[in-house]
């Protein structure tokens, strides 16, 4: 079934085209890789599925988990996230100032149903869905070894920490589908290994569907099920990642050819 | 156990205080009291700007306008009937608030209320701006409100003020409004609402990505402000016995901004201690004012005005030493007080906020 489709979403900034008819379907439970040259468009690509940009023109098309089509097109981040979509970024994004367990229970914000007036004053109602997400967010840091280091500031982790950090308080917000943007980027090859591990793992454990930016290929072609790249906003492959390794534009647009070959 | 032992001597803290707000009220001369009294104003008001200012990190200076709300509304229905006509001797009142008389807490509550409604509207454009753009746009709207109550004359009494406010004197009743305000705060601030302020303070794209609406919860933090600010105006116009469109300069705002500032943007403790050392350190220093004969020579530089030179030296060797004020995003904590006691050499080596 699939959970994500764009039809043909375009995105211009002035006279430049970033990304250009962008076609994808992302399925359940499949891991799907985009990859591309440095200015590709790939981060402009999530920024429209996640509501940061709007598209010049096309439709985003999320598919929730009673099976319904949501047109997201243009909805707030924060709207989008509720639905069910978190991401991290590129350049790490943590809250730096605030505890690692702060990061995490931030993400949980988004369930409150309590107003403000039963938080401030502490009611009953407000208290029992704070322990319950309290419950969570401690399970969940235990599962990924965070947990003696919750009370350290995020800024104050190793980096490679910092990545983990981020994707653990896109977990948190219980998603559906997880964007990773270069989650890899910086890492050495044991980091980027271990880093492979943890992704299939948490897609099995908490049945997720991962769409991921990527230029570590060992990551890429280990664990994606698909892969789409892209060149100056184009879409110029898609397939498996045995299709794309023998890919020829794919190669020319890594590579570049030789003018008269 | 930690937890039972904090409570207990919070409640001990809280008692000591009340006792020493009785003792205040009835013990001290009217000098003693009025500074006690302004601490509390301007520890509600820099409280409610550090709610925006310091946790949610919207930086807006419209604390001045707030508080000119709150201040008018108990200037307007707390001047007892009778006494109206002569206050309002160049234009009459408006026949329909003329004989509207309120209580002193319902004028503050309904004037916090008219200060949060006053805010969403500003709210509403302005918080789309960021940094100095919204400080410049607060600042102007501060102003506007002060214009329009200069020029509505038959509510306001103009340029002239309202005069005969009844004053309010009593330690005790500002010390229950100031108790009651922190307490709220520091409640809201360690709930799952604070939580998210500081998210948006920290980094407002990823607090979207998270799922925090950010008009919602600026909005709210906003208004939450000026609503509190609506309060502490009451009070400081209740206080003064007179309220003036001229007390509500733009530059009142920034007393309260030098308060949280120096006690430290993001900490509710740290505007609780900037507040007094403003308030009562100004007052303190009215030594530097007067003549000052040494060994029977006078000193020329003790004259009038010279406390402010004197201040002004201080805050710049706290800004240039202590660059995040005196407790930083630090609170004030009973664990942290041990901590201190036990290694008061060590504690401030040590980064992060440690919980026991």
């Amino acid at each position: 079934m699939t959970i994500l489709r764009t039809d043909g979403i375009t995105m211009r900034f002035g006279g430049v085209v970033a990304v250009n008819n962008l076609q994808i379907d992302i399925n359940e439970h499949e891991i799907v890789a985009l990859i591309g040259p440095n200015g590709a468009g790939k981060t402009t690509a999530f920024n429209m599925i996640t509501g940061v940009y709007t598209p010049t023109s096309g439709n985003v098309i999320y598919t929730d988990a009673a099976g319904n089509d949501i047109k997201i097109t243009g909805k707030k981040p924060s709207a989008i996230a509720k639905l069910g979509i978190a991401r991290t970024f590129q350049n790490i994004r943590l809250f730096k100032e605030l505890s690692v367990y702060e990061n995490v229970m931030i993400a949980k914000h988004l369930h409150l149903k309590a107003d403000f007036m039963s938080a401030a004053l502490h009611l009953p109602h407000y208290n029992a869905e704070q322990r319950q997400a309290e419950a969570e967010v401690e399970e969940l840091l235990k599962k990924v070894n965070l947990w003696d280091l919750r009370e350290e500031q995020a800024f104050s982790l190793p980096y490679g920490q910092q990545r983990h950090l981020e994707i653990v308080r896109a977990l948190a917000t219980n998603p559906r589908l997880l964007l990773l943007d270069e989650p890899a980027a910086g890492m050495n090859p044991k980091e980027t290994d271990e880093l492979t591990e943890f992704i299939s793992q948490i897609r099995d454990e908490y049945n997720l569907t991962i769409f991921m930016i990527e230029h570590h290929m060992d990551l890429v072609m280990g664990i994606s099920d698909r892969i789409y790249v892209l060149d100056f906003g184009q879409t110029i492959a898609s397939g498996t990642p045995l299709e794309i390794q023998n890919n020829e534009r794919v190669i020319a647009a890594y590579l570049g050819v030789e003018e008269d070959a | 156990m930690a937890n039972k032992r904090n409570l207990i001597l919070t409640i001990i803290l809280l008692a000591a205080f009340f006792a020493l707000a009785w003792y205040v009220n009835f013990e001290t001369d009217s000098y003693i009291r009025r500074v006690v009294n302004l601490c509390m104003v301007y520890a509600i008001i820099g409280l409610s700007m550090n709610l925006t200012n310091g946790f949610t990190g919207q930086f807006s200076l419209g604390q001045a306008g707030f508080m000119a709300i709150g201040a008018y509304v108990v200037g307007i229905f707390t001047v007892p009937v009778a006494l109206r006509p002569a206050v309002f001797y160049a234009a009459p009142m408006n026949p329909l608030i003329a004989d509207i008389y309120m209580p002193l807490w319902l004028a503050l509550i309904i004037g916090g209320l008219l200060a949060a409604l006053v805010a969403f509207m500003i709210g509403t454009p302005v918080l789309r701006l960021r940094g100095d753009y919204l400080a410049v746009a607060t600042l102007g709207f501060s102003e506007i409100i002060r214009i329009v109550i200069t020029n509505a004359q038959s509510i306001t009494n103009g340029a002239l003020g309202i005069k005969d406010i009844p004053p309010l004197n009593d330690v005790r009743y500002i010390f229950a409004f100031t108790a009651v305000i922190f307490v709220f705060i520091t409640a809201l601030i360690n709930s799952s609402y604070g939580r998210a302020f500081k998210a948006i303070r920290e980094d407002e794209i990823a607090a979207e990505a998270m799922g925090i609406d950010l008009f919602k919860h600026k909005c709210l933090a906003f208004m939450i402000s000026a609503f509190f600010a609506g309060i502490g105006g009451g009070l400081y116009g209740a206080l003064l016995g007179t309220v003036d469109p001229k007390n509500f300069l733009f530059t009142l705002t920034y007393n309260f901004l030098l308060i949280i500032v120096l006690g430290g943007m993001g900490s509710i403790t740290g505007s609780m201690i900037g507040a007094v050392l403003v308030t009562a350190g100004l007052e303190f220093l009215r030594v530097f004012d007067e003549p000052l004969d040494l060994f029977g020579m006078a000193i020329p530089l003790f004259r009038p005005g010279f406390r402010m030179v004197i201040f002004s030296v201080l805050l710049m060797v706290l800004v240039l030493f202590w660059r995040h004020g005196i407790m930083g995003t630090r609170e004030f904590t009973w664990d942290n007080f041990f901590a201190f006691c036990k290694n008061p050499f060590g504690f401030f080596g040590r980064k992060g906020a440690h919980k026991a």
